[in-house]
């Protein structure tokens, strides 16, 4: 099981160590620092890395390193799942995950880290319970604590720790009962040079914020459910209702939750929101290049497409830029060659164009490598896939709840290869 | 008044309210301060002064002077405050034994306390000080804890037993812990069952052969009622530990399926990988023609699809998984291609990954895109990915025939890029590619000769040379070409020069009038000027064979070679079985058996796919055979190495540096200066001492004769054949011993040939081993296995093998065995397989053991006894062989089966024929009983076997047969 933890900034500074078991001297993240300077880029470390006596296996969010030290057999994933809830918990807990929060709050860490794991061993990883057993910091109570000399821990073993539905605690209420659910779909994509798709697929989740009064039992059903046949759930919905019946059931943690997450594969057809017409040639011998970029709409089911943002890569041989956009910026860093222009909402009766030169170092040869172009945009009130809700229906309880569902679609990695 | 003084103090820490002012005090007198701080009257000081110890315990900074005071705020009623020093006993009690006692009564009083969360985080902490003197008082609240009316406090106590067993194992045995933690697997609550899963497979880890998690019908169908309600972490648990059982039949195995397909929806990677693993390995039983397997194959690719798009440590472990997964089943995942193309700014782990699998699922289908996505691979930034896209495209090549001449036309424009290090990866592939389809691409070698000289990497400069020699015909200007090699021929790696020489001898076989200079130049620089055995040998070689009998070095030399196989790098399926069983664990991640690199499991036991058992199964689905368990070695798919192998070709192809090293001929005299090689004052200078000698097999035997092996066998094989020479010499008194086969061969084994076999002398089980060693390195740490096996054989002892085994050494070890391993049945009964570990690698073989070994010396029954036995058995249980062309009387045929202790009881004769009652124990009990009807004058005999377990029969025969006849 899980030995120990190291906290590992992005200069390559352990801040923070763990143990659950016996004391692992913090050489051992020696090898790690080996793999940390190989890789090219701080995302390039293997996440499993072996060493004489241990293996470290390791994940990279909020640029720290979360190192995890095991002993025997373990599986990879089950730590890196781990490690994943640790980085949640943090988050939820002081609202971001840097170093800085980590280091002001590291008794709450220490608490956090040991109730989530003895010896190894998961102990309470759902943030309700974590909650009841140690309060998260504000400054309100922590002003209140050094004055009244109470504490932060919970006296009492956290109802939901034992129960059937161990992630709803009891007794819940609220003044105003609302339940309200997000349609994310982020969309990854990859379109060659002439404009075709080469794959598309769709990631959605449905991420849930419910404050309801009691234990309330809710059902969830689509107008197109045969959408999702690749869903994972939350623990809380009935597998078996949703075998056979398609309709989602389940008696919801209080707060915030991911509901449930869905692929729609590259198997089904894919609409592709965005289209881009490019040319970026260099020419042999010559010190300039042209650049030209176009944007418009696609197939977006007549929703505006918003917050767009093209970013790229540009080939080392590139010197500078100078490029004109129709609208919004654009920005070119002359050190990472990194070239990324905001360009804000497309405007279907005006395309949004970039156009230009870019100035190549002189005699030498033209880029091997062509530059990929990624996009990031966002469609309010439409989910891509054409998931829709059907209803929303509550049951045991007596109150009439209010309830609010919205759509929306992101580009995830969509990109265009020129 | 103290709230005020209270905010002055916090003031002077800094005037932001959080712990980072605990970090604070770093000045010269800390310690000291705390420690007046911690004795303080004030609770909320004391409570301040802990946090502070423990932030500082946090960043590794040595608080371990303070431990008396700080085990003097344990007595407190503020949980926190007790949290807070927990923490720090846990950290310090090793450091501080004799102080950590002053804690115990607190414990154990705390183990008492009304609230069980008290009580919980009491046996909790108890479990996690890890001092002996501590751990003795743990027991008996432990023992408490475990019975507790609360769960919460149960599945605390569960975890605290394997932790207790990591320190002091034998108390835990004494104590009967483990029987309890046993019953809590039917406990009422879900969460305390996973608990004790996890602690009984934690535990059982450093205990191989324990059976402590004893899997039947009813604990799987608990454990399987528990998983629907436990916690994520508990529901792997769970399903890593049914992943262990063996289910009765078909029917058990889908109905497990069933309830664990709903897994594969949960939103935890691991979990649904820990189920895949279940699935994949209970599916092995059942019926292909079922409808419900189907269904099963196409629940498994949804969700491990969808593991590709969580972050990328995730997705890297899921493709490390999804590559055994596409080897074993290719048809789970053969529509999904396109979730395995590479996006440009996945991390480079995952994209290597990738690329991997690509080819793997690389069809007629979609070849197309396949290669289009390869190609604009071949255009990126990073090296290692473009070099891999690359050699992709070959692979490609090579595995979809149809696809093989747009792979060449891909890789001849990657080769117009002359982007360099794209260069040299495509000739190297482009060389595997003709070795495939050979006279087919043959066009294209212009366009390579052309890029001869930006080639600077050895393998790529050593690929080149051999496309120029083995196509030496068309190219005219080949010699010219070979020639500008030969300039800086000592500055080029072993491997060009190898290539070089071979290539130079092939030249001259096919042009040999134009090109004698150049040969012997080549082979003069060889013999004469090289210090490497390897090249000087090979030179030798040529040399002799080209001066004997220049129609033979033809045949050799240009011998034609074996296709290599498509796929270059797939993994053994014994292997790849095991590796199937571990999806999930860091085995599955190095593709390497748990056995192999894990610390602290000791001994693991191999798992294996189970066996199909359901009715109607056709035998026409090959992998059914291999997954049986009983398959050998040779029954796996022999497949060719395009590059890297070891005694593969020595002659035609070998690109990496041979691993055998003969030694250096012992004729040193002989001059080699300007002599004419087509003349004959070579044969008689060659011809006399070494070369044509008939005594030559005599004199050499024992020494790895490179030349006649090569000689009569260019392809490898032929020395394994020489070495038996010497082992074959049985005993003839005594028990039968086998004569010794070679079991592993070298070109397996990275060098190691393993032959032997069995012998039972004194009532003790021998495996007689010769180790050879044909790699050039030394090897040492050399260690044995045995897979379950029918009989239970085990390795009484370690392997005995002292001194390191150098290049070329030999050594013959003996090693006793013993009956009482792990038992599994095995097809055919007497298969045995093997694991030999050594410093570089671990191999695995599998041998057949006559089963006469296993018949022990108290054989002999009485003859009341063996009547009423021989009615009392079936007449169904009854087999009848006939044993062809023996030509020994009753009596010759008697002595000489006892020697096998086959014990004859009684004799009868019957109208001029012998009938010999005999019997026969095994060493796990079963008795056999034998009628042996012998004719005078009739060299065929009729044997009657009859035995309560009649599946031996065969074997037994078998022994007879070979007993009588040696």
């Amino acid at each position: 099981m899980i030995h120990s933890l190291f906290l590992v900034n992005s200069s390559g500074d352990i801040f923070l160590e763990k143990h659950w078991k016996s004391v692992v001297s913090r050489s051992v993240c020696d090898y790690f620092f080996e793999a940390q300077e190989r890789a090219s880029e701080p995302e390039n470390v293997p996440p499993v890395i072996p060493t004489p006596h241990h293996y470290l296996i390791s994940v990279l969010r909020h640029r720290i390193y979360f190192v995890a030290v095991i002993q025997s057999e373990v599986p990879p994933l089950f730590v890196i799942e781990f490690l994943h809830r640790v980085v949640d918990t943090f988050q939820d807990y002081f609202g971001v995950c840097t170093e800085a929060a980590i280091k002001d709050n590291v008794v709450v860490v220490y608490e956090l880290l040991e109730e989530m794991l003895d010896n190894g061993f998961p102990l309470a990883t759902e943030s309700n319970i974590l909650k009841e057993l140690i309060k998260p910091p504000t400054i309100l109570r922590t002003v209140v604590n050094t004055i009244t000399g109470s504490t932060n821990v919970g006296e009492q073993l956290p109802t939901g720790q034992l129960s059937v539905v161990p992630w709803r605690r009891t007794g819940v209420k609220y003044t105003n009962n609302e339940a309200y659910f997000d349609v994310v779909e982020e969309i990854d994509a990859i379109i060659d040079k002439s404009g075709s798709t080469i794959t598309a697929e769709i990631q959605g989740v449905i991420d849930a914020c419910v404050k309801l009064t009691g234990m309330p039992d809710l059902t969830l059903s689509f107008m197109n459910p045969r959408l999702l046949d690749d869903v994972s759930f939350h623990p809380c919905v009935r597998f078996k209702r949703w075998e056979a019946e398609r309709i989602l059931s389940f008696i919801p943690p209080d707060g915030n939750f991911r509901l449930l997450s869905y692929h729609v594969s590259s198997q089904n057809l894919v609409a592709i929101p965005v289209y881009v017409k490019h040319n970026i040639t260099f020419r042999e011998g010559s010190s300039q290049g042209r650049f030209e970029l176009t944007l418009g709409p696609k197939q977006t089911m007549g929703k505006g497409v918003e917050a767009v943002l093209v970013s790229s890569q540009l080939p080392r041989g590139v010197l500078n830029t100078n490029l004109n956009p129709t609208q919004g910026t654009y920005t070119f860093d002359p050190v990472t060659k990194l070239l990324s222009w905001d360009v804000g909402k497309i405007n279907p009766q005006k395309l949004p164009s970039l156009k230009g030169s870019m100035s190549l170092q002189a005699g030498a040869s033209k880029p091997d490598e062509n530059p990929t172009i990624n996009i990031q945009f966002k469609i309010q009130q439409s989910a891509l896939s054409g998931l829709k809700v059907n209803r929303l229906d509550m049951y045991g309880e007596k109150y009439k709840p209010f309830k609010g569902i919205k759509y929306m679609t992101k580009a995830g990695k969509f990109q265009v290869r020129t | 008044m103290e709230w005020a003084n209270q905010l002055c103090e916090n003031r002077q820490f800094g005037s932001k309210m959080t712990d980072s002012k605990y970090f604070t005090t770093t000045k010269k007198g800390e310690i000291f301060e705390l420690k007046a701080e911690l004795n303080s009257d004030k609770k909320e000081k004391k409570k301040e002064a802990v946090k502070k110890v423990i932030a500082s315990m946090t960043v590794g900074k040595d608080v371990s002077a303070l431990f008396p005071d700080v085990v003097n705020c344990m007595q407190t009623d503020n949980l926190e405050l007790k949290k807070l020093v927990y923490l720090y006993l846990m950290n310090y009690a090793k450091s501080q034994p004799d102080m950590a006692i002053m804690a115990v009564n607190t414990f154990v009083k705390d183990c008492e306390d009304a609230n069980p969360l008290i009580r919980a985080l009491a046996v909790r902490t108890m479990g996690c000080i890890r001092v002996d003197k501590i751990t003795e008082y743990l027991c008996e609240p432990l023992r408490k804890c475990l019975k507790d009316e609360d769960p919460y406090v149960r599945k605390t106590a569960a975890v605290c037993v394997a932790k207790l067993h990591d320190i002091n194992a034998q108390l835990v045995e004494d104590q009967g812990f483990l029987d309890t933690l046993k019953d809590l697997i039917s406990d009422s609550n879900p969460m305390v069952v996973a608990n004790a899963v996890a602690a009984l497979s934690e535990i059982a880890e450093s205990h191989p052969n324990s059976n402590l998690l004893d899997l039947n019908p009813q604990s799987i169908n608990k454990l399987l009622t528990a998983l629907n309600e436990c916690t994520e972490w508990g529901q792997i648990f769970i399903l890593d530990c049914l992943a262990n059982y063996t289910p009765r039949d078909d029917r058990e195995s889908q109905s497990i399926c069933e309830r664990v397909t709903p897994r594969l929806s949960h939103a935890n990677s691991a979990v649904v990988l820990s189920a895949v693993k279940v699935l994949m390995k209970f599916m092995e039983m059942l019926p292909k023609d079922l409808d419900y397997y189907g269904t099963l194959l196409k629940k498994l690719a949804p969700p491990l699809v969808t593991l590709l798009s969580a972050e990328p440590e995730l997705q890297y472990v899921a493709l490390r998984n999804i590559n055994l997964i596409v080897q074993k089943r290719p048809e789970i995942l053969k529509h999904e291609m396109k979730v395995f193309f590479v996006k440009y700014n996945d991390p480079i782990y995952v994209k290597l990954e990738k690329l991997d699998i690509m080819i793997r699922l690389a069809s007629q289908a979609n070849i197309a895109q396949v290669l289009a996505e390869l190609k604009e691979y071949a255009t990126e930034v990073d090296v290692d990915f473009v070099r891999k896209a690359v050699r992709a495209i070959g692979r490609c090549a090579i595995k979809v025939e149809q696809s093989a001449e747009r792979c060449v036309s891909t890789l001849l424009d990657l080769i117009q890029t002359k982007v360099n290090y794209v260069v040299q990866e495509a000739i190297v592939v482009i060389k595997d590619i003709f070795r495939k389809y050979p006279n087919k691409y043959e066009s294209v070698i212009a366009t390579l000769c052309e890029n001869l000289d930006s080639l600077d990497e050895p393998e790529a400069r050593a690929a080149m040379i051999w496309i120029v020699g083995e196509y030496a015909e068309r190219i005219d200007n080949a010699d010219e070409l070979l020639e500008s090699f030969l300039e800086g021929f000592h500055d080029e790696s072993t491997q060009v020069q190898l290539q070089l020489l071979t290539a130079i001898v092939k030249l001259f076989l096919k042009k040999p009038t134009e090109t004698q200079e150049l040969v012997q130049q080549v082979l003069s620089l060889a013999t004469q000027d090289s210090d490497n055995p390897d090249l000087r040998d090979r030179g030798y070689i040529y040399w002799r064979l080209l001066s004997t009998d220049p129609v033979a070095a033809k045949e050799v030399v240009l011998a034609e070679k074996p296709l290599i196989s498509e796929e270059t790098d797939l993994i053994e399926p014994t292997l790849l079985e095991e590796l199937i069983c571990h999806i999930g664990t860091l085995a599955s991640v190095y593709h390497k058996p748990p056995s192999a690199f894990v610390e602290g499991s000791r001994g693991v036991m191999h798992k294996r796919l189970p066996a199909r058992t359901g009715s109607g199964e056709s035998t026409e689905s090959p992998d059914v055979g291999t997954a049986a368990g009983g398959s050998a070695p040779e029954a796996a798919p022999s497949i060719i190495p395009s590059q890297g192998d070891l005694l593969g070709d020595l002659l035609n192809l070998d690109m990496a540096p041979p691993t055998t090293t003969g030694p250096p001929p012992p004729n040193t005299g002989m001059q080699m200066g300007g002599m004419d090689l087509l003349g004959g004052g070579l044969d008689s200078l060659l011809g006399g001492d070494i070369g044509g000698s008939p005594a030559m097999g005599a004199g050499f035997g024992a020494a790895p004769a490179v030349m006649p092996a090569s000689l009569n066998a260019p392809v490898g094989g032929g020395l394994g054949d020489l070495f038996d020479l010497g082992g074959g010499v049985g005993m003839p008194m005594g028990a039968y011993i086998p004569p010794k086969t070679v079991w592993l061969p070298a070109m397996k084994a990275k060098g190691l040939e393993i032959s032997g076999t069995f012998a039972r002398r004194a009532g003790v089980i021998q495996m007689e081993l010769i180790l050879t060693n044909k790699a050039m390195s030394v090897m040492t740490d050399f260690a044995i296995q045995f897979n379950r096996n029918s009989f239970g054989l085990a390795p009484a002892g370690p392997l005995q093998v002292l001194t390191p085994l150098g290049p070329n050494q030999t050594i013959e070890v003996s090693l006793p065995l013993s009956t009482v391993g792990p038992v599994m049945k095995m097809d055919p009964l007497n298969n045995l397989q093997v694991a030999v570990k050594n410093n570089i690698d671990v191999f695995y073989f599998s041998c057949q053991y006559p089963i006469s070994m296993l018949f022990v010396e108290d054989g002999k029954m009485e003859r009341q006894v063996f009547l009423a036995t021989w009615k009392d058995i079936p007449n169904d249980n009854e087999s009848q062989f006939q044993i062809k062309d023996c030509h020994l009387n009753s009596d010759a045929a008697s002595s000489k089966l006892q020697g096998s202790n086959i014990f004859t009881i009684a004799k009868r004769t019957v109208e001029g024929q012998d009938m010999l009652y005999m019997s026969i124990k095994l060493s796990n009990g079963i008795w056999v009983l034998a009628e042996l009807r012998v004719q005078a004058g009739n060299p065929n005999y009729t044997i009657s076997l009859k035995c309560r377990a009649p599946e031996v029969s065969q074997c037994v025969f078998q022994c007879y047969e070979a007993v009588l006849k040696n």
